[in-house]
């Protein structure tokens, strides 16, 4: 694809999204309605002219302390006599002023500076850091008041100031959004092609840094006419400009003998300052996604109706058995996806059985299915999972952490993210065995540091003390497998152990797991899109193609007659190359999963 | 570490003096005015010129500027031009009150946040739904109204609480805790509502990681994996979002003390900017800057501790 169609390409996708961002929030009744609210807000207040009969300041005698439905006087009058309606009126004018004041210099400043900060790096940025750091540690309040003087009570000029002191949250996100944007391959390409700073600025990064900015400008709106109005409300500035915080002042003066006067200022003020809120948490929906949905840690959900299986009666059950297992999740457009469309697979003690297959067949997926730690969303509509004969699907969470780590236990694929790196190498070694064998400290602590000298950690009592970040992946990984086997498991599901190490430790690692199955007589269920490593370890081979297991078969046999074409085919495309065991690295079938 | 230390306090102090040095020229500005304050709205202009020389006020702003800076690093910030008081003595005062204030207020927000955030994230379903809508109560209304509105109810209309006013703790500790009740109470309010939207957000995040999941593979209680696990991943960002929250506290406790009639730090600043109590402006800024210098540093290294990877020592 050439520069040019990919430049269009970004900016056809980003016009698109744009659209649907603006339908999005055009069909979410909060942003509706709150819109719609402060649109009519503005209108009223922009109207106040035509629709006032009184000035804001103009007092008369005859409406001091004015009871609702005065002629004249809609509201009342407050204890100057002044109209009550005209001022609230003339008041929305005054908070639609602070608030585009406020936040058009916060955004004007935060966003040329965060631009310029986040594109280039070195020297300029530093200056900038330097003056928005100047700028927080200003005392913001204090700052607007010792400047009183100055300002003569101009609420404008003390919005623009406010605005300069909320600058530093719009820059942060701006120079952040920028730096990320900047790296990006279509703003090379941009570069390479010529286009100058200014275009890319304008077409490529303004695009992404917008979304987050309108975000923070209604919650910034919200900050300057509640700045505004309590101001106001200590009495700061002039007292001829009509405003909700002087009028709450006012009203609040007189709230046991007339509190209406302070009622309809309140009220207007805390609509105003909920409805930018809620637009904002509206805005950011539809802009950046729906925000992350919390869930419950715990059970896999599993469809009611599923019947209790416990195997066929007379027939010795397997050490696990799976069979016919469908599992699917959500789909936000319409029907659900279904990942594992009736798996059925058996496991006897002491074998193991490498289960293969391309990125995305679900092999993961199974592995996670067994052992009950699907993400919340998934669902398992059929099938069963049977350890000794014991159904599994479907038991409390309470019941599966017995057999977790006691019975079944899990090697993941990518160690480093798999170790917890708040807390040391011991301590998770330790808790893990004090939950399975329920030993004392000490007694956790030594049996820790035996099974890490058994898989090959040196200085033991050194890398105790260590965090993950501490040590290397091959090192974690070793640590991962010490957890795993601590209380002699008699399952070890395995995925993909090897894939995110160098091809040195992934034969060591291999060998480790070869010697603790001899040594403890667990079952290992290898997941692995990795033929060679199958031929090295496995006793059985099931093939899994699109949430199906294709193939199931003696290692050898599969190897030497497959008899599905997908198993040809994954098998041909190996055998190319010729040197089958000496280089496992180029027996590599696809790409590296995505789970 | 200790350098690390060092070398923060020594950024610390340029920006203080930076601060200091800013503030103190905007006010120049409004010398005469504060001159002419100080003898009354009557005042001949040569009466005010003669107490400007008498003040010192009449030299260039810079000199001004570094006489006051040589006495303050020697822990002199003069006297205040209306009281006599001396300014060290009578912020140090005002900022016990409202440490008091904004400390307790704080503590029972953390609590509140994490409790309400830690739940939402691990309980899903309507438990987050009624979390995250008590916190955004909070959010919705300025601290003005919840303030005043809870004034009418507790103190106006039950008599339970008093309205205005403060017994220092050392005077009568059950008086103390009613008379600091209500303005906590509105600051705990903001508080929860800006931290437990981010402790649920950054407590979904972690529960989502594979850490969490080869946990649950090795039996590990879901109480452990919350509370131990995923709340300590989360309390450094959380960390951050509470030092913001402080500094805001302590923006925000201007406007409280001034509801209620509290003798604090913000209500001193807020009285003697209107009355242009030089002295006294720039001893609050100082304290002020100090203050907000030692909270990031002491967030940062805390920081440091929560995180082994940034761990300084």
């Amino acid at each position: 694809m050439s520069t040019e169609v990919a430049l269009l390409e970004t900016d056809k996708a980003i016009t698109a999204s744009r659209r649907s961002a603006f339908q999005r929030l055009l069909k979410d009744p909060q942003a509706v309605i709150t819109i719609a609210f402060l649109l009519l807000v503005l209108a009223v207040g922009l109207l106040a002219p035509l629709i006032a009969q009184h000035g804001p300041n103009e007092s008369s005698l005859n409406a001091v302390n004015a009871e609702m439905g005065t002629p004249g006087y809609l509201l009342g009058g407050d204890q100057s006599g002044r109209d009550i309606f005209s001022r609230l009126l003339y008041s929305i004018q005054t908070a639609a002023v602070s608030a585009a004041i406020g936040t058009g210099v916060a955004c004007i400043v935060g966003l040329s500076f965060g631009l310029v900060g986040g594109y280039f790096g070195g020297r300029i940025r530093t200056v900038i850091e330097w003056i928005f750091n100047l700028i927080m540690t200003f005392p913001g309040l204090l700052l607007l008041i010792v400047l009183m003087p100055l300002t003569k009570g101009d609420f404008r000029i003390t919005m623009l100031i406010f605005g300069v002191l909320l600058a530093p949250s719009i820059y942060r996100i701006v120079r952040n959004v920028t730096a990320g944007v900047k790296n990006e391959l279509y703003v090379d390409a941009a570069k390479v092609s010529g286009l100058s700073t200014l275009r890319i600025l304008g077409r490529h990064v303004m695009p992404v840094v917008r979304g987050p900015v309108i975000i923070s400008g209604a919650f910034l709106m919200g900050a300057a006419i509640n700045l505004q109005s309590g101001l106001a409300f200590l009495g700061v500035g002039s007292t001829e400009v009509p405003s909700f915080g002087a009028m709450i002042a006012t009203g609040f003066l007189n709230l046991y003998v007339h509190p209406l006067q302070f009622l309809w200022p309140a009220l207007l003020l805390g609509a105003s300052t909920a409805s930018l809120v809620l637009l904002g948490n509206a805005l950011r929906d539809a802009l950046e996604g729906a925000r992350p949905k919390a869930a419950k840690l715990g059970k896999t959900k599993v469809r009611r109706q599923l019947a209790p299986n416990n195997g066929a009666a007379g027939e010795t059950p397997r050490l696990l058995r799976v069979t016919d297992l469908k599992m699917e999740y959500p789909n936000p457009a319409g029907a659900p996806k279904q990942v594992l469309k009736g798996i059925s697979l058996e496991l006897k003690a002491g074998e193991t059985l490498g289960l293969v297959g391309e990125s995305g067949s679900g092999k993961t997926q199974t592995a996670f299915s067994i052992l009950g730690v699907l993400p919340p969303e998934a669902l398992i509509t059929s099938g069963s999972v049977l350890l000794d004969g014991r159904e599994l699907l479907g038991l409390r969470e309470k019941d599966l952490r017995q057999i977790r780590g006691k019975d079944i236990a899990y090697i993941p694929q990518e160690p480093m993210s798999n170790l917890d790196p708040s807390f040391t190498i011991g301590y998770q070694l330790v808790e893990g065995i004090r939950t399975s064998a329920g030993l004392s400290k000490a007694a956790a602590k030594k049996r820790a540091l035996e099974l890490m000298e058994r898989v090959g950690i040196p200085n033991t009592h050194r890398t105790f003390d260590l965090y993950p970040h501490q040590i290397s992946g091959g090192m974690a990984q070793r640590v991962l497998i010490a957890g795993a086997v601590a209380s002699r498991p008699r399952i070890l599901i395995a995925d993909e152990p090897t894939t995110a190490l160098d091809v040195t430790i992934q034969a060591e690692i291999l060998d480790l797991l070869r010697d603790l199955q001899q040594e403890m007589g667990m079952a290992i269920l290898l997941v692995t899109h990795n033929f060679g490593v199958v031929a090295d370890l496995c006793d059985r081979i099931a093939v899994m193609r699109d949430g199906l297991v294709v193939e199931e078969g003696d290692v050898m046999q599969v190897f030497h007659q497959p008899q599905h074409p997908y198993t040809q085919k994954l098998l041909n495309s190996i055998l190319d190359e010729s040197q089958l065991r000496e280089d496992p690295e180029t027996l590599v079938v696809t790409g590296k999963e995505q789970q | 570490m200790i350098p690390y230390i060092l070398r923060r306090l020594a950024t610390g102090v340029v920006l203080a003096v930076l601060v200091t040095l800013i503030t103190f020229w905007l006010l120049s500005f409004s010398f005469t005015g504060v001159a002419s304050n100080i003898l009354g709205p009557a005042s001949s202009p040569e009466a005010v010129e003669a107490l400007k020389d008498q003040l010192g006020l009449d030299r260039p702003v810079l000199v001004q500027y570094f006489d006051w800076l040589w006495s303050a690093l020697r822990g002199d910030f003069g006297v205040s031009f209306f009281t006599s008081e001396s300014v060290g003595k009578a912020v140090t005062v005002r900022l016990g009150v409202t440490l008091s204030i904004v400390l307790v207020a704080l503590a029972l927000s953390v609590v509140v946040s994490v409790f309400l955030g830690v739940l939402a994230a691990s309980k899903a379903g309507a438990v987050d739904r009624i979390a995250q809508g008590t916190s955004l109560i909070g959010n919705l209304f300025p601290n003005l109204l919840i303030a005043i509105a809870l004034v009418v109810v507790f103190a106006l209309n039950l008599r339970w609480l008093p309205a205005t006013g403060f017994t220092p703790f050392s005077e009568d500790p059950r008086r103390w805790a009613a008379s600091i009740a209500i303005p906590v109470i509105v600051l705990v309010i903001n508080g929860v509502a800006n931290m437990s939207a981010q402790i649920r957000g950054t407590m979904i995040g972690e529960l989502q990681k594979d850490y969490v999941r080869t946990l649950r593979t090795r039996g590990i209680s879901p109480r452990s994996i919350v509370y131990r696990h995923a709340l300590r991943n989360a309390a450094a960002p959380a960390l951050v979002v509470l030092s913001l929250e402080f500094i805001a506290m302590f923006g925000g406790a201007l406007i409280i003390e001034n509801v209620f009639a509290l003798p604090g730090f913000g209500s001193f600043a807020f009285n003697s900017s209107l009355q242009g109590d030089i002295p006294v402006i720039m001893g609050v800024t100082v304290f002020s800057v100090l203050l907000v210098v030692s909270i990031n540093l002491l967030t940062d290294v805390i920081n440091g501790w929560l995180n082994p990877k940034a761990r300084l020592f």
